[in-house]
This record gives structure tokens, C-alpha cells and sequence, in this order.
């Protein structure tokens, strides 16, 4: 299994490094940035489980109480 | 421990009564004039945030989104952190070199400071997109930056405290740094000593202390709600509290 993932993840070169004009940092940053984007945006986009049924629950009940007061 | 602290019923004092003596000697005593330090520190902790406050049984539904996670992901990760750091720091660096548990939770614990810095940096552009300082959250906002710059230095002395030569070689990297800006003297990064002394007390210290601060603001202003619904609540013509300072 070590040799499998090591295989995959061989650490024992140097770093591999992204160099655009002044711009530059090691791939592994640059891909745990990217990372970073992705899951915010995700966060932002994907519903939240449960978010729909509660939401409808408490619509349910606003208009339940506002009948009541009636 | 206190001068004006309520007597005993047993004690005979005025106030204390011979039967029923502890609620209304306890009124008496308060309405004496000075009160204890005990006293005036529950009032001002149980005025500043109520229980229901400290420890509420809802969020508002604007909550109900990936976007809030992220806060209680990164205090996740630094209790895993800080659990895993103490294991660790009692077992010392043959320990966590030598042995497969040890490197375990060597990894354990490199792996939980990933997430933290992940789930942290996550947070920290959800709340800036939300202007999370509106509504008199500055206190917030601010406990949560100096968290984050705290937790940078607690982080290298970190990697520079492994004991191997990925360690010597971040140190030296990180002593040209230090030497730069005249920290060199008194915060060396070669030092093994000094900088372990940093990572597993100082800082852990600083950063659980204001990260602490900053979720008792949380709890004490609340989450803050989206922009439409903070227009929507804003009384007509009396300014704009979400720019003012004023508070929630």
C-alpha cells in the first residue's frame, strides 16, 4: 500500500514549482489554493441538506399562527 | 475571599434570619452597597451572554447553508490540533520519528493544521463577501484576523520544531527572514529549544484564547444575516447601523 501511494506521491525529487513572470510558488500550493476555490464556490451553489424541509416547516407554521391570530 | 459576601445562616448576622436566612440574607447583603468581585463578574458574564445566548437551540434560517461550516470545521480542526499536539509533545520526537503509532499522529496532527488553515482561509473569505463586521461585529471580525496571523508563527515554529532535516532546512530559510526585521536576537528559529517552547505553550495559548474570544462574540452578536435581510430590517430614516458601529 506505501509502495502504491508513494509511487503515485514521489517526494524524493524537488518541488515542483509554477513560474509565470514574478509569480512564483510550489504546485502543491498553488493546487491546495485552487482546492480552496473550488470548495468555496461549492459551498456557496450546493444546497444545504435539510435547508428545503425546514424552510417549508416554518412557512407551514408562520402561516398556521398568523391563521390562529385571526 | 470576599469582604462582602453573604454570611452563613448559622452566624447569627443581620439578615439572617433564624428560619429561611439564605435567599432574603442574600438580598440584604447586596443591597448594602458593595458587592463582591464574584458578584459583579456573574452580572456583567450573565448581562453580556444570557444562556440562551451562550447556548442556543436554533440559528436563523439564513444558516442553513455550506457557507457557515466552514467556522466550526476550522475549531474542529484545532481541537484535533491541539488534542493530537499533546499526545505528542508528552511522548517527544524519538517517539513520533521512531515508532508507526508515533508517526501516526505525527501525521495526525500535520494533517488536522492542513484543514485548519484550509476550513480557516474558507471562512475568512465567506465572512469578508458578507462584510461580517456590520451590525457592530468589529470585535468579531478583528479576534478572527488576529487568530489567523497568530496561527501563521504558530504553525513554523511547528515545522521547525520536527527535529529532522526538513526542520533545519525551514529554520535556516525562516532565520534569514527573522534576521530581516531584527526578531533575529531574541526569536531564533534554529533554537530547537526556544521554538518548541513557543509552539506547544505560547502560541497554543494565544491562539485557543482568542479564538475562544472570538466564538463568545459570535455568540453574543449573533451570526450575521445576509445583506437583503439586514436592508429589510433596517428601521426607515434612522442612518445605517451596519456601517456605524452601532450594535445588533
Amino acid at each position: 500500500m506505501i509502495d502504491v501511494i508513494s509511487a503515485i506521491f514521489d517526494l524524493n525529487n524537488p518541488a515542483h514549482v509554477v513560474h509565470w513572470h514574478f509569480f512564483e510558488m510550489s504546485l502543491s500550493n498553488v493546487i491546495v489554493i485552487c482546492l480552496m476555490l473550488v470548495v468555496f464556490v461549492l459551498a456557496i451553489l450546493l444546497p444545504f441538506p435539510g435547508a428545503a424541509r425546514r424552510q417549508a416547516a416554518r412557512t407551514l407554521k408562520g402561516k398556521s399562527d398568523s391563521a390562529a391570530r385571526r | 475571599m470576599s469582604v462582602g459576601a453573604t454570611p452563613p445562616p448559622s452566624s447569627g448576622a443581620p439578615g439572617a434570619g433564624a428560619s429561611g436566612a439564605g435567599a432574603s440574607g442574600a438580598v440584604a447583603s447586596t443591597s448594602q452597597g458593595k458587592r463582591s468581585w464574584t458578584v459583579r463578574t456573574r452580572e456583567a458574564g450573565v448581562g453580556a451572554l444570557p444562556p440562551e445566548k451562550l447556548l442556543p437551540d436554533g440559528q436563523p434560517t439564513y444558516v442553513d447553508s455550506w457557507i457557515y461550516v466552514f467556522g466550526v470545521a476550522t475549531l474542529a480542526a484545532l481541537m484535533v490540533i491541539v488534542g493530537s499536539g499533546l499526545i505528542l509533545s508528552l511522548k517527544g520526537p524519538a517517539w513520533w520519528h521512531d515508532t508507526g503509532v508515533g508517526h501516526f499522529f505525527n501525521s495526525i496532527h500535520l494533517w488536522a493544521v492542513e484543514l485548519f488553515f484550509f476550513t480557516m482561509v474558507v471562512h475568512l473569505w465567506g465572512k469578508y463577501w458578507m462584510a461580517a463586521w456590520r451590525g457592530g461585529r468589529a470585535r468579531v471580525w478583528m479576534t478572527g484576523a488576529i487568530a489567523f496571523l497568530i496561527a501563521i508563527p504558530a504553525a513554523l515554529t511547528g515545522y521547525v520544531s520536527q527535529q529532522n532535516f526538513d526542520a533545519q532546512w525551514i529554520s535556516t530559510q525562516a532565520k534569514d527572514a527573522m534576521n530581516s526585521i531584527g526578531a533575529g536576537a531574541f526569536f531564533n528559529v534554529t533554537n530547537f529549544g526556544q521554538m518548541y517552547s513557543w509552539h506547544i505553550l505560547l502560541f497554543p495559548i494565544a491562539v485557543v484564547g482568542v479564538v475562544a474570544a472570538h466564538v463568545l462574540l459570535v455568540r453574543r452578536h449573533g451570526v450575521v444575516p445576509p445583506f437583503e435581510l439586514a436592508e429589510r430590517s433596517k428601521p426607515p430614516k434612522q442612518g445605517h447601523p451596519e456601517t456605524d458601529g452601532a450594535p445588533s
